[in-house]
């Protein structure tokens, strides 16, 4: 298979805020006993057929960079809700490190580990978890309470908050009477109202509707333009880790398999598994120019920019004179150019192993 | 044969002087410490005295007024506070009202007491299952124990009075309110727990902010429950020198007073009543939030 090689929009380092150095956790009766099994390459169905043990976390290791959406994906019981659990400790890990801005979460004592919940770190549930009992505003309001903001402040910054996820006059419902996507709008501004620089989400859309679900997903990316805060994303759903991550790591059986910039795991999938992950995708809209550029090359036909998706350049591709046009970056400088014979390449999908057997026998 | 056919019983001799043991060492454990003992129930006893003098102090009409309130408060509903008015009247005019006050102020401080120490008990059980297994059997044990096994000691103790007819109804009436406090608080969500959590909530603010909140209404059909228990016991307690209504009907059984026993019996059928509708609606109300609307 051709190794693509994709072209940094910009060259700006990313700065990791959170970083997970050799994790582990095990699910049992004695996990310990068991890490040196697993630190030996015992896979999660052997360690449970032969000792019991779940294997949910399996050496990750993963720098999540500030001020961008980070995506873990996987499919159910590959360990996502595990992993984001760590980042905050709702879950003890068997072994290994977290650290956020250069602190050790494994050292902090109860009270550093409960200000690390509730000024840095806020978290958005796949089943909203908000306190039934409690008015939308005054759910909204539940962290900033908790921080021991006054009454009266946290009211006006639950207010705001509400209103910019599109709530404002729901103030005095109560969540149970609110649809799916309203109560996961009360979710997120509940998070966004603690002002903290980390926001933590598991699987925060996947309980809704489809349409709400892009929704949802226009309003987080409208509110990270401004916001750029680092969020932790969990998603069982391609196309979502797609739209809205800046970076992806995919999990299987509580190991990363690969993780990076979307593009690339697009057009380099790392095995048959995400190959197949991959399969269904519309290439035509996700896969973008700087993917696919070749590098020195040039064209007669419009400049286009790297981050343009192959959709949008075939009809620009298709009026240039020689079938090609020169791609830039975000600043302006050239990355090469994209032919129209490369761009109708890179809508087929990659293959796996299994597809060339059937193939050739 | 033999060995089968008779139980290997302990011989007549050793079980009296086995028993007679129980019986003497508790005596003259409760001739050395009884003092103390009464004097640790003492502020209960005036408590009750108080509450009863109260209620038998004041006008009439402030009483039903008061009553009519407070049923209003509870149940938000004009039959039920028209219902217990008329009751009560009917009581004062069938010459009940004093052993009806008695028996609503020993009710009123029993439950109370109930809450006062069952619903701590219920957030322990909660909190540990290693709680909830040593304070189940004893809750199973005070529930079906027969009264009067458990009266007996009480009266050696403390002799005939208000106080052990007190301790006596509680013992009966308490363990609802811990069973549905532990039921209640184990029964929140965790969803919203982990929630409460992952934003730094400490343990009281998970207590206090959403464990009991959530559990309010059971821990209210508890309370419920509690009271219900309560007034079924008025006759037992009466036994052991409680006024209230369960005199007279006590007096009825041995008497053969048929109109006596059903008056009174009636009467604290009323209270029964009035006092079940009004916290039940008042727990129903604690969970509007639950009902769900349109958005
Ligand atoms: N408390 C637990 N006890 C035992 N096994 C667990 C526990 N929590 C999670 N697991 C196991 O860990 C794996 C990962 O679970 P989870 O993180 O919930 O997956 P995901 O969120 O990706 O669906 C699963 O195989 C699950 O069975
Ligand atoms: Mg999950």
């Amino acid at each position: 298979m051709v190794k693509h090689e994709i072209q940094p929009l910009d060259d700006s380092i990313d700065e990791p805020k959170v970083s997970i150095q050799k994790l582990y956790k095990i699910f049992g009766d004695t996990p310990e006993a068991m890490l040196d099994r697993v630190r030996g390459g015992m896979g999660k169905p052997e360690l449970m057929d032969q000792t019991g043990h779940a294997l949910g976390l399996n050496n990750i290791n993963l720098d999540i960079p500030a001020r961008k959406i980070q995506v873990i994906m996987g499919l159910s019981g590959s360990g996502k809700s595990t992993l984001i659990r760590h980042l905050n400790r709702l879950i003890e890990p068997t072994d290994g490190e977290i650290w956020v801005d250069g602190e050790d979460v494994m050292k902090m004592d109860a009270k550093e580990l409960r200000d690390l919940r509730r000024f840095k770190m806020s978290m958005v549930f796949q089943k909203f978890g908000l306190l039934p009992h409690r008015t939308v505003l005054e759910n909204a309001m539940y962290g900033l309470e908790i921080q021991g903001v006054s009454t009266k402040e946290a009211q006006q910054r639950a207010v705001k908050w509400l209103d910019r996820v599109g709530l404002a006059g729901f103030e005095e419902q109560y969540p149970s009477q609110l649809s799916g996507g309203q109560q996961q709008r009360v979710g997120l501004a509940r998070a966004l109202a603690t002002d903290a620089e980390i926001l933590l989400m598991d699987e925060a859309f996947s309980a809704l509707d489809p349409l709400i679900r892009t929704d949802m997903q226009s309003i987080l990316l409208e509110l990270q333009e401004e916001l750029h805060k680092t969020i932790i994303f969990i998603t069982h759903d391609l196309d979502e880790a797609l739209n809205i991550g800046d970076n992806i790591a995919i999990l299987r059986d509580g190991e990363i398999i690969q993780s990076g910039d979307p593009q690339d795991i697009i057009m380099n999938p790392a095995d048959d598994y995400i190959t197949d992950f991959i399969r269904d995708i519309n290439r035509a809209k996700v896969v973008r120019l700087r993917s696919i550029v070749k590098k020195g090359a040039t064209g007669a036909g419009e400049t286009l920019r790297g981050g343009m998706s192959l959709e949008e350049a075939l009809p620009k591709l298709h009026k240039s004179v020689d079938g090609s046009c020169p791609v830039v970056d975000k600043k302006g400088n050239p990355l090469g150019a994209v032919t129209l014979d490369g761009l109708i390449d890179a809508l087929k999908a990659p293959e796996t192993e299994a597809d060339d057997e059937v193939r050739y026998s | 044969m033999e060995f089968l056919s008779e139980f290997p019983a302990l011989g007549r001799k050793d079980l009296a002087s086995l028993k007679q043991g129980i019986d003497e060492s508790f005596r003259s454990f409760s001739r050395a410490y009884g003092p103390e003992i009464e004097a640790f129930f003492n502020p209960l006893l005036k408590f009750l005295i108080w509450f009863e003098k109260l209620l038998l102090g004041t006008p009439w009409p402030i009483v039903i007024i008061v009553i009519a309130a407070l049923t209003w408060l509870g149940a938000r509903s004009v039959k039920v506070t028209i219902g217990s008015v008329i009751a009560f009247l009917i009581i004062g005019f069938l010459g009940m009202w004093e052993d009806t006050m008695a028996t609503l102020a020993i009710v009123s401080v029993c439950t109370v007491l109930c809450i006062a120490i069952g619903i701590p008990i219920g957030i322990l059980m909660a909190r540990s299952d290693r709680t909830q297994a040593i304070i189940t059997p004893i809750l199973d044990v005070m529930q079906t124990i027969p009264v009067f096994v458990y009266l007996l000691p009480v009266v050696m103790l403390l002799g005939i009075g208000k106080v052990p007819g007190l301790l006596a109804v509680c013992i009966y009436a308490a363990p609802p309110i811990v069973r549905l406090t532990n039921l209640g608080i184990r029964l929140v969500d965790r969803d919203v727990m982990e929630a409460a959590e992952s934003f730094g909530a400490s343990s009281r603010e998970k207590l206090f902010g959403v464990q009991i909140p959530l559990a309010l209404p059971n821990i209210f059909a508890g309370v419920n429950q509690t009271i219900m228990m309560a007034l079924s016991m008025v006759v037992i307690a009466s036994m052991i020198g409680v006024k209230g209504l369960g005199g007279p009907v006590l007096r009825s059984i041995s008497n053969q007073y048929l109109a006596l026993g059903l008056m009174n019996g009636l009467a604290i059928v009323a209270l029964a009543i009035i006092f079940d509708r009004v916290s039940q609606s008042y727990g129903k109300r604690l969970q509007a939030y639950r009902e769900t609307g349109h958005g």
